[in-house]
This record gives C-alpha cells, structure tokens and sequence, in this order.
C-alpha cells in the first residue's frame, strides 16, 4: 500500500499567545515561536506507519515550504518514514488553500509518474495556524479521489493491497463509520493516535533516505494557479480580538454577593427554576 | 468564456434526517442583511430526500428564492453526491456570494465545492461585511488560535465563499408574510457517485447536550478543581434552565465531554447568561464567548484576562459563591411557592 501523507511545518501552536502584531509595520510578529510539525500531520504520519506495518508498502512524505523545511522532514523520515519531497519556490509562497492544495497536488502526481501511484493520501485534518481544514478535500477533488474529513480510527483489516477503508469519522454528537473506496484522501484528527518518538537510530536511518526538492520547474504547474498571484483569496486587514468589557468587581461575603447576582440574573430576564431540576 | 452575471447571495441549508440545522436560520439571517445592502435576492439551496414541504418554509426565514434538490441518495449526508447538487446550483443561480455553516458537514463539503467552482473559500468566518462599493465580502476569521483575526476577501472570483462559524450570526425570524419561489433543481445522481459508503450513525450515549443552544452556560475552568466540582456547577445550571459548559483545559483533563467545550477548538456560544467558573480567559476561551449577552467571573486571581471581558466580575473562590448563590436562588423559589400557594 502506497500512502503519501501531506505535512505543514507551523509555528508551535503551545505559544501562539506570543503571537503579535507589529504596532508599526501592522504586520505578524511571530519571533521567537518554534516551528514544529503540525500536531494532526503527525497523527497522519504515525496512522501511515501503522497502515504500513500492516499492508506494506511505502510512504512518502510531501511539504510545501521554504527550504528550512528540510528539517521538518528530517524528523517525520526519523519517524518511519520512507521518501521525502520538499515541495520549495519562491514562486510558490504566499499561497491561500487553494493555491496550496494545486502545487501539493502537482507533486504528487510528479512522485507518482516517477515511481508508482498512491493507494491513499493522509494528512492532518487542518494546521494548527490556519486551521482551515481545506486541504484534504481539496486535494481529493483534484486528484479525482474521494476524501474524507475529521477522521478518528482507521481499520486495518484484511490481507494483501486493500482496496477500501473502513474508517470513523467525528461529527456533532456522534461518530460516521465509512467504508471509502481507494484510492482516497483522509484528513485525521489528532484523537486518531499518538505518534511516536523518533529513535536514535531513526535519525541516523533517515538521512539515507531518498530525498526529493521539487521547484516550480520541476512541477511545470498553471502559473496563474500558484503562490499569491493564483490565490483566489487574499489576506487584508490583521488585528488582535477585540474583548473589551467593563468589569464591575462585586465584593462583600459570599452571601451578600450571591444576593446581588440574583438581582442581575433576574433583571436580565432569566428563568429561575427549582433546585430539583423541575422546569416550570 | 460568456461573461456571467453573479447576483444573489446563496446559502447552503444542512438538514439532517430531513430537519433543518439551527445555523441555516443564521446564515439566512446574516445573508438577508447582506443581499439587502447588495439589493439583491436571498438563495436557499436544499439538497436532500422529501424535502420539499420543508423547503417551502425557508421563504419564511428570510429566503427569496429555494433551489431544492430532492433526490433518494441524498438522505444522508454523503461528499461527492452532495458536491454534485451543490455545484449544479451554483451554476445554477450563478450567485455572488455562498454561505455553508462550519459544521463537519459544511466543512467538508464547502473546500471541495470551491475546489471544483475554482474560486476563493474563507473557513470559519465570525464576522461578515461588504464593501458596497466592490462587492467585495469582507470575511474576518480567527487565526493562531484566536489571537488573532484576519480579515479575507476574494476581489477577483465569483462567487466568494465562506463557511460561518454556528452560534455566531443572528438567526432569522419567520415572518409567514414574506413571498418567494419554490425551484426544484433536477439534478442527475446516482447510488454510483457514492464511492464512500456510510455504514453506521454512532450517536454518541447519554443525553444530548447543545450547549450553542443554552440559554444559561455554567462554565467550568481548571480553577474548579477536579471533575468532583462539576457537580455544584449543573446544580446552579439546574436551577437556572442551562447547561454546563467547560474550557479547553477542563475538557483536556476530561472532566467534561468533548461537546461541551467553549472556544476557539470548542464551540462559539452566545448564551444570554454566562459564568465563567475559574476560568482564567485565554484568548482562545474569549473567542468562543464574549459575545454573551451578560458574563459573570468568578476568579481567585484578580489579574485572571477573564475579568475584561465580564460584566460582573468576583475576585473569590467558586466553591463559595456557588453554594451561596444557589441556596439565594431556592430561597427565591420558595418564596414564589409561598405567593402561588397563597
């Protein structure tokens, strides 16, 4: 089974409260937060290691980034992993989802006419940064595949190349069980697993292995389909939420307080129902 | 390519088991504002199976006009089949604008819509505007987790497209005097587009909590203690007709469900009535309720952020408010035994 999974270096989401914008330049100030592998893309990558182990197969791991994204893959290859493709231009940058998902889609094709197709593309459900969640459908749509959303548990049943899924997918007040023919694109979340750490040995194996940098030559794509220029949406004005609220301190015992609460619960028009949960 | 003329705003209802989701009431309330600064109609478009009669109400919230596309294999929610009607309206009506609710439906269906539309598509929005001088919808979204807010347009595609946080927009009211048409799209689909196959509904057991649908939220924070301090907490949600709700770190320490998280990775709630219980107010948090009509905090801390952003705020501890303001609230209650008695 051949399962690309499709990984976004992001700023550690652990420290996106020192996360500013720039009073002068309005622009984002993000010094000083780490770059991690987003959370739930390294759900995806562990689910690929685990699907793997049992169908064999193998695994290429797919970033669109600026060149220090080479390091990102580094650890996700230390993971298990077994090729990489860092997908890196200048060309490509300042891309929206749309944009994103085209250039990812270009290299996946590129690896696949280079050496065989993919059974399944997996990624995290959405970055922790953006959080948009549009990746894998859009990925899928333009694959041709089918996809799948906010996936908790993929089944691995059965002997040999699969060539469907059943999986669990989360939604309001409950779960979906599909079984989704392949080839596909599931976007997981991270309750689907727990990823492992990587290994000594891991880091050691994983600078061996096949490692690929695509640029803008090298996928040939629509030019008026990549980067700022064939992003359909562009970013305007960025500002910090506004929450502000005049706070009234209350004070006094806890008695005389709960006396004044009751005034401003009532004066606001709640209902007040009995203490044993009988509504009126 | 013909040149095409986008007018309307359109908004995708979700109906599940034939009823119509409570966030397809906001977006029609939210897309009546913004087709009336535009001058132009409101589209509800309706997929799904015997859903005709229940279509015809949607002139009544606010709709100018219902495309509905009514076909068996769209009972259930399923990707291709439901991208396939929505589409086809689309080209359809040729609208301006499409709204989707961000549910797990809508935030499935809307980025692969907008992938075979080719145009621009903003997840999550929170606030919507419009430049009345281009068109242009002003789609303002959280990023890095609430801190901050991005506003993003589309200047060069039509239609633009966003999927609306539920429990933000204003729902519409019905009004039985509004007109409109009733268009039933035929669409060809078949059992065949249906390449994922729903095998089982698992709802999830005990009882089903809403919590954007409170009206009055207790609201539990690390700062409660431990999961054996819930329980005071939907005493006084009793008392009052709500329901207990919880930060991300309450429902990380699983002291309460997943369903019932307030926030940004949780849900927007607008209750008239919110407590926050021992919350400290992230960011994060605030996103999700600050557009509560009345928030009262109860904090240790009197540094905690949460105190910005309430009406009344109480530098204590909650385990001695609570008691105390639920024995107040019985004491009322007895009184109004006594006077009905009398």
């Amino acid at each position: 089974m051949n399962i690309g999974v499709l990984v976004k270096p992001v700023p550690d989401p652990e420290q996106y409260n020192s996360i500013t914008i720039d009073p002068e330049t309005k622009r984002l100030n993000r010094s000083g937060v780490p770059t991690i592998v987003n959370p739930s893309d390294k759900c995806a990558v562990e689910a690929a290691l685990k699907l793997k182990e049992k169908f064999g197969g193998k695994i290429v791991i797919f970033t669109m980034a600026p060149p220090d994204g080479r390091e990102k893959l580094m650890e996700v290859l230390a993971m298990g992993a077994d090729e990489a493709v860092l997908v890196s231009d200048r060309e490509f940058g300042g891309a929206d989802t749309l944009a994103t998902s085209y250039t990812l889609v270009k290299a996946v094709e590129k690896k696949s006419a280079e050496s065989e197709s993919f059974d399944l593309i997996l990624s995290g459900n959405e970055s922790a940064d953006g959080a948009t969640g549009h990746v894998p459908a859009q990925v899928g749509e333009m694959l041709g595949f089918n996809h799948l959303s906010a996936i908790v548990q993929i089944v691995a049943e059965g002997e040999g190349r699969p060539d469907s899924l059943t999986v669990f997918q989360k939604i309001e007040n409950g779960k979906n069980e599909f079984e989704i023919k392949l080839p596909a694109v599931i976007g997981v979340t991270r309750d689907i697993n727990k990823p492992r750490y990587t290994s000594a040995m891991g880091v050691i194996k994983a600078k061996k292995k096949p490692f690929d940098t695509y640029d803008c030559e090298a996928l040939s794509p629509d030019k008026s389909r990549i980067g700022i220029e064939g992003s359909p949406t562009k970013a305007g004005a960025i500002f910090t939420p506004d929450t502000g609220r005049k706070s009234e301190e209350l004070s006094g015992s806890p008695e005389e307080i709960a006396e004044e609460l009751v005034k401003r619960i009532k004066a606001i028009g709640v209902t007040i129902n009995s203490g044993g949960g009988c509504r009126e | 390519m013909a040149e095409v003329n986008y007018n309307g705003v359109a908004v995708v209802i979700e109906q599940r088991e034939g009823k119509i989701q409570p966030v397809a009431y906001e977006l029609l309330g939210k897309a009546r504002e913004l087709a009336d600064t535009r001058k132009q109609d409101v589209i509800a478009i309706i997929p799904g199976y015997n859903i005709s009669e229940t279509a015809k109400e949607l002139v009544g919230f606010g709709a100018d006009k219902v495309v509905v596309i009514d076909n068996i294999v769209l009972e259930l929610y399923s990707t291709e089949v439901y991208v396939k009607a929505v589409f086809a309206a689309i080209k359809d009506v040729n609208p301006e604008i499409v709204l989707f609710g961000a549910t797990s439906i809508g935030r499935d269906l809307a980025p692969r819509v907008s992938a075979r539309v080719h145009t621009g598509l903003t997840a999550d929005c929170t606030s919507l505007d419009i430049d009345e001088e281009t068109g242009n919808l002003l789609m303002t979204r959280p990023a890095f987790g609430g801190n901050i807010m991005a506003t993003i347009i589309c200047p060069d595609f039509r239609p633009q497209m966003s999927t609306v946080r539920p429990g933000v927009m204003i729902k519409s009211e019905y009004d039985s005097a509004r007109t409109g048409e009733v268009e039933i799209l035929d669409v060809e689909l078949s059992a065949m587009d249906m390449n994922v196959e729903i095998l089982e509904y698992v709802k999830e057991t005990g009882k089903k909590v809403n919590i954007e649908d409170a009206t009055v939220l207790v609201s539990a924070g690390r700062g409660v203690g431990g999961p054996e301090n819930i329980a005071p907490l939907e005493g006084l949600a009793d008392q009052l007709g709500g329901e207990v709700s919880g930060s991300r770190a309450v429902i990380d320490a699983g002291w309460l469900p997943k369903e019932h998280q307030v926030g940004q990775t949780g849900k927007t709630v607008r209750p008239d009535l919110y407590f926050a219980m021992g919350i400290s107010g992230q960011i994060q948090h605030i996103a999700g309720m600050e557009d509560s009509e009345f928030i009262i905090a109860v904090n240790k801390n009197p540094q905690a952020p949460i105190f910005d952003v309430a009406d009344v705020g109480i530098v204590g501890d909650v385990h001695k408010v609570i008691p105390a303001l639920k024995d107040e609230l019985e004491a009322l209650k007895k009184d109004k035994d006594v006077e009905a008695v009398k």
